[in-house]
């Protein structure tokens, strides 16, 4: 063991990057967050408000950055590539650089699926036509002109989610919930508007989830529609007609609306998958990292000095990220400590 | 002239024009109708629904959907033995919510 | 609409397909449906774009219909599409290019099926030499007639005679495609344009200046659907997909139809005077039918072939208001005039449609 603090490279500065790496400041190490984008906060830097509670993503942000405040933080940097050393990693940025560290702590996060590659909904194509993001985006800008005043709303659950021909089979776990939370943010918004959830199947795990669900139901009239949208096409004035089956019924439906709503599920992080292949890292059949164990060790690779934190394993909630970041900050304490 | 065959009828829903007037005026009346989830818990308990097709679960998704025809047939043949309230995971109270129905005509009026 | 985003997709699906050098294969009912577009198509590409395109007598039906009908195997059909392979490399071509859909479809699906089970090739193989002691190598390209002429859009283009273009407005024609259901559904990548947004009729139709109109049941079956056509109880299924389609398209008041398939034009065209005859309800302007015609007949209309000569007279639907638009010139009374110039049979008239 080195006498000198260890260090770890933290790679990306969204929620969980930034609260392992407040968590390992305060156990004494020295973290160093690495950031491709220019700005913290990853994905949730970009959402409006959280479910279950409506809270505002910006104070999330805001109070992990400000935890993470002293530690060393590249953004707007690549990794242009990793290494393995005999006792640790080299890490050679974008800007030149070369980082020596002891350990490294995966937090690279997801990516969004591309709405576009699921062609028979028109993202790209139908004006009317947005994703969960796009959505999210107008509740903070309010700038989208699609979005104004619609009489009828559908939101599409599953886009690029248990879906094999997307190229992802799993369940990207949060979209049932946040297609609630907006479809109740967009009946606050218009209280005239019908708004209609197609689900295949909703899952609504969480603390608070089925409340809010219920809510939606009770509160907001919102409309649940069994079935899957099959095909999205456009109506002569721009609206778009969307079809589905209503399941319960065994009967096909059809309905126009003014605005459609994709919500774009979880798929791996490319980045990821390469930075883990050029140290050996085990990726995942579903194109996540592979935790040493799925029920024990999820934050833990196979290789010393390699751990995980968030949705780099797999689709996360906000709380099981930021749990699993201090888990992460823990684990990384002990292997450590193992080696003093 | 006689082709020997003809169009064939849609079974689609459009809901562009489905009248749900009824319905509206059912989840005012009764609002636990509106939490509904789908389960089939009501209709596979149902003493009438072996022999009459009777389920409260279809009832509140015909009515959602315009098909007011079936939803007088279904009801005509509840018993209004309770049953269904006893499994419902929502609490929806089933016999207030059949008993309001009975009460409506399609255009959702209060006639009885 | 979004045009950007379509042809960010229909990047994603070009498909190669060469320039010269095809053995052509027949559909089994075109000849009868639109008499005049394969022989326009080798006219086109041969005389007026200089292309070699071979063709030999001794090809069949690649039994397609008889495998969609469920009255032969698989490995029958195989064997037959087999020997027309056999008959290109004897021919000494490598291109393989089909005037039907389903064949195209058929042909595809075959050679994608030897690639995943290379053991049943053999076995046809075998197959093909007990029953006529042929061989064969399969096609380098397999291309339906439309990617041809998709391909050749641009010169045929340039020796246009006429615009797609409303000649009193300057307006471009509105145009509906409609794609063959067995082009790309089955192989989105073996279709220009994919599946959900082809553009290998949007492309000709955007090419001589006419402009393509994105209906809701775009892409919609015509309900040709074989066994439930051939069925006359069962045609009422498929007049009323066909009728589904046109009630989708009618707020957009199309000019016309161009499609790519055999048995589509046929159905867009017949069924609009069942349509007629059956609820009053017409479809194009003044009581008229909307025209549907097969990409061949439209590219000879560019071209300046003489409708008659095209077979339109054949149409169910008066294309004469079509003509009129673009300002094509025909003489009405050679309408039904047979090769020899001797008067065919004049059709009667429909109670509701209109026609000339």
């Amino acid at each position: 063991m080195v006498n000198r603090t260890p260090v770890i490279a933290v790679i990306g500065a969204g929620i969980a990057g930034l609260e392992a790496a407040r968590q390992l400041k305060d156990l004494g190490y020295k973290p160093v967050l690495i950031e491709k984008a220019p700005v913290v906060g990853g994905h949730v830097a970009e959402w409006n408000r959280l479910f279950p509670d409506l809270s505002p993503a910006a104070d999330l942000v805001q109070s992990l950055s400000k935890g993470a405040g002293s530690v060393k933080t590249y953004t707007d940097t690549e990794i242009a590539s990793m290494g393995r050393l005999k006792d640790g990693y080299s890490l050679i940025l974008g800007n030149g650089e070369t980082l020596l560290c002891d350990a490294v702590l995966f937090a690279t996060g997801f990516h969004l699926f591309d709405a576009s590659k699921k062609e028979e909904y028109g993202y790209g194509i139908y004006d009317r036509v947005i994703t969960n993001r796009d959505l999210e985006q107008w509740f903070n800008n309010r700038h989208d002109p699609r979005v104004a005043n619609p009489k009828a709303v559908g939101f599409v659950h599953c886009v690029g989610s248990r879906d094999v021909k997307a190229g992802n089979t799993q369940c990207s776990k949060v979209c049932c919930i946040t297609a609630i939370k907006q479809a109740i943010e967009i009946k606050e918004e218009f209280p005239e508007a019908e708004v209609y959830c197609f689900y295949m199947d909703l899952r609504l795990f969480g603390k608070k989830y089925e409340d809010f669900y219920i809510k939606a139901q009770r509160d907001y009239g919102i409309h649940f529609i069994r079935g899957r949208v099959s095909e999205v096409g456009e109506a002569i004035d721009g609206r778009v007609v969307v079809k589905a089956e209503d399941t319960l019924n065994g009967k096909p439906i059809k309905v126009t609306l003014d605005l459609l709503v994709l919500m774009a599920g979880i798929v791996c992080n490319p980045d990821a998958q390469h930075y883990a292949r050029e140290i050996g890292v085990a990726v995942d059949e579903d194109g996540f990292l592979r935790s040493r164990d799925n029920v024990s060790s999820i934050v833990e690779s196979s290789r010393p000095g390699v751990f995980y934190a968030g949705a780099c394993t797999g689709a996360k909630t906000i709380p099981e990220t930021l749990a699993e970041a201090r888990s992460a900050a823990l684990t990384i304490h002990q292997y450590f400590n193992k080696r003093k | 002239m006689d082709f020997g065959f003809t169009l064939s009828p849609s079974s689609a829903v459009n809901l562009d024009t489905v009248d749900h007037a009824r319905y509206d005026r059912l989840v005012q009346l009764a609002p636990d109708a509106l939490t509904c989830i789908g389960c089939g818990s009501c209709s596979a308990t149902c003493t009438a629904a072996p022999w009459s097709g009777m389920s409260v679960r279809k009832v509140i998704l015909c009515l959602q959907r315009g098909r007011d025809e079936e939803v007088d047939a279904m009801l005509s043949r509840c018993m209004l033995c309770g049953k269904c309230t006893m499994v419902c995971p929502r609490g929806i109270n089933t016999r207030h919510l059949i008993l309001t129905l009975c009460r409506l005509d399609r255009k959702g009026e209060v006639v009885r | 609409m979004i045009y950007q985003g379509k042809q960010k997709i229909w990047a994603d699906y070009q498909k190669e397909i060469p320039d010269d050098h095809w053995f052509y294969v027949r559909s089994c009912i075109r000849q009868n449906f639109f008499p005049a577009s394969e022989k326009y198509f080798l006219k086109i590409c041969r005389d007026m774009l200089g292309r070699d395109i071979y063709e030999s007598e001794h090809h069949t039906t690649c039994a397609g219909i008889a495998y969609h009908c469920d009255t032969i195997p698989q490995e029958t059909a195989m064997t037959v599409v087999a020997r027309q392979f056999a008959l290109m490399t004897e021919a000494g071509y490598d291109n393989l290019v089909t005037s039907c859909i389903t064949s195209f479809g058929n042909y595809v699906e075959i050679l994608e099926t030897w690639r995943e089970f290379p053991e049943l090739e053999e076995k046809i193989r075998e197959h093909l030499w007990k029953a006529c002691r042929r061989e064969f190598n399969k096609p380098k390209y397999v291309a339906h007639a439309s990617d041809l002429v998709y391909k050749l859009r641009g010169e045929i283009a340039e020796r246009a005679r006429f615009q797609l273009v409303h000649r009193a407005t300057g307006e471009p024609l509105r145009i509906v495609e409609h794609i063959g259901c067995h082009y790309s559904k089955m192989f989105p990548h073996k279709g220009v344009g994919g599946a959900e947004y082809p553009c290998v009729l949007s492309g000709m139709a955007e090419a001589w200046g006419g402009q393509v109109i994105d209906y809701p049941e775009r892409r919609h079956c015509c309900g040709f659907g074989f066994r439930q056509y051939f069925v006359k109880a069962n045609r009422g299924y498929s007049l009323s997909n066909t009728h589904k389609k046109f009630e989708s398209m009618e707020p957009y008041h199309p000019d016309m139809i161009i499609t790519n398939c055999p048995g589509c034009p046929y159905f867009l065209d017949r069924w609009q005077y069942v349509i007629s005859e059956m609820n009053g309800k017409t479809y194009g302007q003044n009581g008229y039918g909307i025209p549907a015609l097969t990409y061949e007949e439209l590219a000879g209309l560019v071209l300046g072939v003489d409708p008659w000569d095209l077979g339109l007279q054949v149409h169910q639907v008066a294309v004469e208001p079509l003509l009129d638009k673009i300002g094509i010139p025909y003489d009405p009374s050679r309408k039904y005039l047979g090769m020899d110039e001797k008067k065919i049979m004049t059709p009667g008239l429909p109670t509701t449609l209109k026609c000339c």
